[in-house]
């Protein structure tokens, strides 16, 4: 059998490397296991969020990775309740990044106020049923999917974080990075558009 | 409350987020006025099917293994290039100059033949296995995957091992001691397959990674390294290396260690 040493001595801090931090005081592993826990509980929100900011799988998963990593980075600094929401306010940061980094028109489909807000209201007297008719069909899916696809994407993330995540107003301006007064103006139009957009494609068909 | 009021607030109002005194007023004007329920009702329409046929997106299968693979990764790699952590006990101590001197060699080549360092026995090669010995404990506690056999009954998790081993390993329950065995698990390090026995202390846990020397011939005397908030034990004996990982302090460790040889 070996013998054991005291081997618990540490070596001055500065044997070779002067003015080196000592090994992290944070226990690392803890952190780690506070991370698995904040992590199984948002990834489908994480996913999701990056998967409509990006419009694409592939692009969607390094989104999230990326944001995952920023996550466990920043978890100290994390200090509040409402974890979902810091963490899709980091799931966005990294799509920005990403946008950048990757040189790519984030509005892909110009908007035209106007000719939108005409086609609306020119609308008056339909109770919703015409979307609720185009809806019956069995693409209504498909359809939904791609009127979403197209909005622009500071319409599209409020959407999501509202229809699809449930989050409050005050958790979308902090995700979004907007006073809490534009969550409704911007949710108000963005529902406009997929109105606008939903009979035009139940007018086409 | 007139009609453009209703509809400046109207989207409040279908996501409740009006003070309850504004969405009563709104909906009194709603009772009067046909156009404003109309209005109301293509936006609750609409908020229904975005809601029923708007597709959540859930994560695809295997991201979360990436991602844990990655956090693992950043977790346990260098946040500042540090060699020659490792400071040998006892009588080594005397020399650690020229055994600086050498490791500063040694790791220099380490970086250039990553590879040809993996079998050198010195202390850049055992710098490499420490790297990983953290990787492989900072990845089971991340993943979850500690145990392929969960038992604290050492008479299930030797044969489940050696069932699947190349070689023999002392499995011992230290419960008596304050480390309970949790279970055992194969897991890849060094590029072999290698054991690693998993065992808790209070919340933290422990892995024990054994495998079987290149050359049987080589001792090492027990040395520990700290980094990055992890202690590492390593020593040599009968043949088999032994790496004890976990975040306990080296105290701590030292008393597994000792629980550890003096059982088996």
């Amino acid at each position: 059998m070996a013998r054991i040493y005291a081997f618990a001595r540490k070596p001055p801090a500065s044997v070779d490397t002067p003015g080196l931090r000592e090994p992290l005081s944070l226990d690392e592993t803890s952190k780690v296991q506070r991370f698995e826990m904040f992590f199984a509980a948002h990834l489908d929100a994480a996913y999701n969020f990056a998967r409509w900011l990006t419009r694409d799988e592939r692009n969607a998963e390094d989104v999230a990775q990326e944001a995952f990593l920023r996550a466990f980075r920043f978890l100290d600094s994390f200090e509040g309740e409402d974890g979902r929401a810091w963490l899709l306010g980091i799931v966005r940061n990294t799509y920005y990044t990403w946008l950048k980094r990757n040189q790519i028109s984030a509005r892909s489909v110009p908007f035209d106020e106007a000719s939108f807000d005409a086609g609306v209201y020119g609308d008056a007297g339909d109770d919703g049923s015409s979307v609720e008719r185009r809806l019956q069909e069995k693409d209504a899916k498909r359809v939904v999917d791609a009127a979403l696809e197209r909005l622009p994407e500071e319409f599209r993330e409020v959407i999501v974080l509202r229809e699809l995540e449930g989050l409050s107003y005050k958790e979308i301006a902090a995700i979004a990075a907007i006073p809490l007064g534009t969550v409704m103006s911007r949710l108000a139009r963005a529902r406009k558009l997929l109105l606008h957009s939903l009979q035009r494609a139940s007018q086409e068909s | 409350m007139d009609c453009n009021d209703v509809r400046g607030r109207l989207h409040g109002y279908l996501d409740q987020e009006l003070e309850r005194s504004s969405a009563s007023e709104l909906e009194r004007h709603l009772d009067s006025c046909d156009a404003c329920r109309s209005e109301v009702a293509r936006f609750s329409a609409l908020r229904k099917a975005v809601g029923t046929h708007a597709t959540y997106h859930r994560a695809p299968a295997g991201l979360a293994q990436r991602i844990r693979a990655r956090v693992a990764g950043s977790a346990a790699a260098p946040q500042t290039p540090r060699r020659r952590q490792w400071w040998p006990t006892g009588s080594l101590i005397a020399a650690r100059p020229q055994w600086l001197q050498l490791g500063a060699a040694i790791a220099a080549t380490a970086l250039v033949t990553w590879t040809a360092a993996l079998h050198f026995a010195g202390p850049a090669g055992d710098e490499l296995t420490a790297e990983r010995v953290i990787a492989g404990h900072a990845r089971s506690v991340v993943t979850g995957h500690l145990a392929d056999v969960a038992s604290s009954d050492q008479h299930s998790v030797k044969p489940w091992l050696s069932g699947r081993l190349d070689f023999s390993l002392p499995v011992v329950d230290l419960t008596g001691s304050g480390f309970p065995l949790v279970g055992g698990r194969l897991d890849y390090l060094d590029e072999r397959t290698v054991a690693a026995l998993v065992y808790r202390h209070r919340e933290h846990m422990i892995n024990l990674f054994v495998w079987p020397l290149r050359d049987d011939s080589t001792t090492a005397p027990v040395r520990s390294l700290a980094r990055r908030g992890y202690n590492v034990v390593h020593w040599t004996e009968g043949g088999m290396a032994f790496w004890a990982v976990s975040d306990l302090n080296a105290t701590e460790m030292r008393a597994f260690v000792s629980a550890y040889s003096a059982a088996k």
